[in-house]
């Protein structure tokens, strides 16, 4: 049986002056699968999955999301379509509560007509909160103010943001970075059991995380794609060993 | 407009408008002049507080707004014999239009830019009144209270020379923008436009065009400046070029720092404080305005909340 | 007077306003570009200077030139002591924050008008010219004072490149505009820069003021102007952008001079106001990229 094809580039590339960062990235990501990108820091990784969000245009190529063409989409309309980016430098709203952060998420979902932004009802909102935040964990702390969190729960709070848009493709860049070996665990298991709903897109360079989750690796290197593969492929490819015992042996 | 407005936050702030309800009937005559002038000047602050304090967009500008409320219903009234509704209507109107105008055009800058773009666009209307001269008479100054003719409602005759028509009237206005801003701010648009404050990048990426929301605050900012300015021109009847200058952008930032802004009570406290702080010195020197500069300086160094600003952080967090 | 020689008319007067337009506005323009803050008070640096030219001359007996001499040595040292002062009390200990330096130069700009209007008025005074001559042309004789305005400023530009550009507190400014982190990790005392950036700035617009008031008259309000037009400049001239601040200075100068003398000076500013407005919409984020990421 075929997967349906979520996601797909076309010879994307970003230039930012005289540097490539992505260069010709031919990316597809069937629906439901669980895709890593890694490779070492300046790969173009960010660059990517930008490009992917809006939050960056292209230089050049096209992105394809359910068969639309939304290269030249702004980041809000892709949002609207199901693209949903995680920062990777936690961007939660520091001075709110992690309910209004989360309110803000499942607003977004809610606003349908003109009528809706004057008014909405707050019960609803309250609901769709409670049920993000519990999905991390983290429904003790709703009306804590996010930036009192520490650090991993705010990586937490930005991916139940993430969540309570209802994406169908969520890009996580990095999130595990700051979280504690248990906390690791229990985000391992969030991510199995809302890929069964949502296509997952995660950027990450703690190698167990990936070998854990991913069902195929995408791998990085100087803005290009230099290896794409299932977990044991990816493992046992030498350019992946070259690239990073390379910058390894380098640093 | 359900979002958990409290029972205490609704109490203090109807409780307000109650307050200065009643103000009038134990106010001196001089004060009762000074409170209505205020409640208008606290229209304009709320106005101004929704863009600076809600949305954290700074304008340098405002007075173009204001100037506007003031010249589409005063030149109305001096030209065409508009009767006070209409020539209300025509000052809301022309803020706006020009708001929306304005906002077409810039609402692609940001920071720094918007800064000196509000100044510019601000400057180049008060040199346009100018210029006009002899239509807008800015230099020298209209006064429209001979060829204001009284308000009439049912049958009723209400001149604006009467002093009570005059605190009602600014009471009608400010009370009507005080609930207006409430309703906005515990809005799903108020918690976007905080959000666009905090971070706009991650409000954009959350799925909301930032474009359009701020877009939407400066309209609303704007009109509600414009307002203010229509009401003053029909209650103070003097129509001049002062209105537009600089002076009048920079008060309303003064206010509302002072006051503390991204609060609501905040601007209208500001606007008290000041209004009377400016009063009494320019009893003592001719440089008055200088109190002007140390409370903005001192308010910098000291106490960047204002106010309500600090009062909400450090006791009555539950404040909007 | 025919088309021709008012044409020259209007480009002597505009020559003249853009170099002194260019001073101004370079002292702005370096301390938007280094520190990266808007001083709303430039324009009172200006003032000032004018102020205290006219101070000098009524204190200082004798020939105008000897008080104009030392308004103009002694005026700018003044004002750079009061910017460094507002740097050292004020500026730094809000941590150089854009918008909280916007509203306390507000306040500064306030504090500095009503002292001078305490101290010296409320009317326009006249400063004597310190030399006097005219300089004539076939078709009208011109003010050779204002000759001597251009060449001073002229001279004053010429030096502060050559400041920035050979010096090394010149190549500390430089790379702290660039890159200040990098410059503060390679050991460029920044906060010192700040503060002698920031006194320079004033002190170059104090310079103007000092050169221009034997052609205006000193006012208390008469920082404004300058304040709105150095802001046209750097806009259009480019952060921090010796080069384009000039280029700017003259555009506005001149087409300012030219619309003056043939329309009015009302409409030369709405129209530059309005131009530089247009600019900043169309690249909102091209001069003042760092902000918008």
């Amino acid at each position: 049986m075929a997967a349906v094809t979520l996601l797909e580039t076309s010879a994307l590339s970003k230039n930012f002056g005289g540097l490539q960062a992505v260069q010709n990235v031919e990316l597809r990501i069937p629906t439901g699968e669980i895709r890593a990108v890694i490779g070492p820091n300046g790969a173009g990784k960010t660059s990517l999955v930008s490009l992917i969000s809006g939050r960056l245009r292209p230089t050049e190529g096209i992105i394809h999301f359910k068969g639309e063409d939304v290269s030249r989409l702004p980041a809000w309309d892709r949002v609207s379509r199901g693209i949903v980016y995680t920062f990777q430098v936690t961007s939660v709203y520091a001075n709110l509560t992690c309910y209004e952060n989360v309110a803000l998420a499942v607003q977004r979902r809610m606003i349908g007509g003109l009528l809706d932004r004057l008014m909405l009802d707050e019960k609803r909102i309250a609901q769709g909160v409670d049920q993000a935040l519990s999905q991390v964990g983290l429904q003790e702390d709703t009306h804590r103010r996010a930036g009192d969190l520490p650090y991993g729960h705010q990586r937490l709070l930005e991916v139940s943001m993430g969540l309570a848009l209802e994406p169908e493709l969520l890009i996580l860049d990095e999130p595990t970075q700051g979280l504690a070996l248990d906390e690791i665990a229990s985000f391992c298991d969030l991510i199995r059991a809302i890929s069964k709903r949502v296509t997952v897109l995660l950027i990450e360079h703690n190698m167990s995380v990936v070998l854990e989750l991913a069902e195929r690796i995408t791998v990085m290197d100087k803005g290009m794609v230099i290896a794409e593969g299932t977990p044991s492929e990816i493992e046992q490819n030498e350019e992946v060993q070259r690239a990073y015992l390379g910058t390894d042996a380098a640093a | 407009m359900n979002r958990r407005i409290s029972g205490k936050v609704l109490a203090l702030h109807l409780g307000i408008i109650v307050l200065l309800l009643g103000a009038q009937f134990v106010l001196s005559s001089y004060h009762h002049t000074n409170v209505a002038r205020i409640m208008v000047f606290a229209t304009f602050a709320l106005g101004y507080n929704i863009l600076l304090g809600y949305t954290g967009l700074l304008s340098l500008g405002h007075a173009m707004f204001f100037a506007a409320g003031i010249y589409g219903a005063g030149l109305t009234v001096f030209y065409f014999q508009f009767g006070a509704i209409e020539a209300f209507a025509a000052g809301v109107l022309s803020s706006l239009v020009l708001g929306l105008v304005f906002g077409l055009i810039v609402i692609r800058t940001s920071g720094v830019s918007f800064l000196i773009v509000t100044l510019m666009f601000a400057q180049a209307g008060f040199l346009t009144i100018l210029y006009f001269n002899e239509i807008t008479l800015g230099d020298q100054g209209i006064v429209i209270s001979q060829v204001l003719q009284p308000l009439t409602l049912w049958g009723t005759e209400y001149p604006f020379s009467d002093p009570a028509v005059k605190y009602n009237a600014a009471l009608l206005l400010f009370a009507v923008t005080f609930i207006i801003c409430i309703a906005l701010v515990y809005s799903p648009v108020g918690r976007v436009l905080v959000a666009i404050r905090e971070n706009e990048a991650r409000t954009r990426m959350l799925g909301y065009n930032t474009y359009k929301y701020k877009l939407v605050s400066l309209v609303i900012s704007a009109t509600l400046s414009g307002a203010a300015g229509a009401m003053y021109a029909l209650l103070f009847s003097y129509i001049g070029s002062t209105f537009a200058s600089i002076q009048y952008s920079i008060f309303p930032l003064l206010w509302t720092l002072v006051g503390g802004m991204g609060t609501l009570i905040g601007p209208v406290l500001g606007t008290g404080l000041m209004f009377y702080l400016v009063d009494i010195s320019s009893g003592l020197t001719e440089s008055h305005l200088i109190v002007v500069g140390v409370v903005l300086v001192g308010l910098v160094l000291w106490f960047p909340k204002g106010l309500m600003g600090t009062i909400r952080e450090k006791w009555l967090t539950w404040l909007p | 007077m025919s088309l021709g020689p008012h044409l020259f008319l209007a480009l002597l007067e505009g020559t003249v306003a853009a170099l002194v337009l260019a001073l101004t506005a370079l002292g702005l323009s370096l301390v938007f570009g280094v520190m990266r803050i808007v001083n709303i008070a430039h324009g009172e640096f200006f003032m000032l200077g004018a102020v205290l030219a006219w101070w000098f001359g009524s204190v200082v007996g004798g020939s105008p030139l000897v008080g104009f001499l030392i308004a103009l040595i002694a005026g700018p040292l003044i004002v750079g002591a009061i910017a460094f002062a507002t740097d050292y009390l004020i500026l730094r200990r809000i941590d150089y924050d854009p918008e909280s330096t916007i509203v306390a130069t507000i306040g500064l700009l306030y504090i500095i008008q009503q002292v001078v209007l305490t101290f010296y008025g409320g009317d326009a005074k006249a400063v004597e010219a310190p030399i006097y001559f005219r300089v004539s042309f076939p078709w009208f004789g011109y003010s050779g004072y204002k000759l001597i305005v251009a060449g001073t400023s002229a001279l004053l530009l010429i030096g502060t490149w050559i400041a920035i550009s050979r010096t090394q507190m010149g190549l500390y400014m430089r790379a702290t505009q660039q890159d200040e982190e990098m410059a503060q990790a390679l050991g460029v005392p920044v906060r010192r820069v700040y503060a002698l950036v920031f006194a320079f700035g004033a002190m170059l617009a104090a310079a103007a003021g000092v050169l221009v008031v034997p052609i205006q008259q000193a006012h208390y309000l008469m920082g404004l102007d300058p304040l709105l037009l150095s802001f046209i400049v750097v806009i259009i001239g480019g952060l921090g952008n010796l080069r384009g601040t000039i280029v700017a200075a003259f555009v506005i100068g001149i087409s300012d001079g030219v619309i003056s003398v043939f329309f009015s000076p009302t409409l030369a500013k709405i129209l530059a106001t309005l131009l530089v407005a247009l600019v900043l919409v169309v690249r909102p984020g091209g001069l003042f990229g760092d902000e918008e990421s």
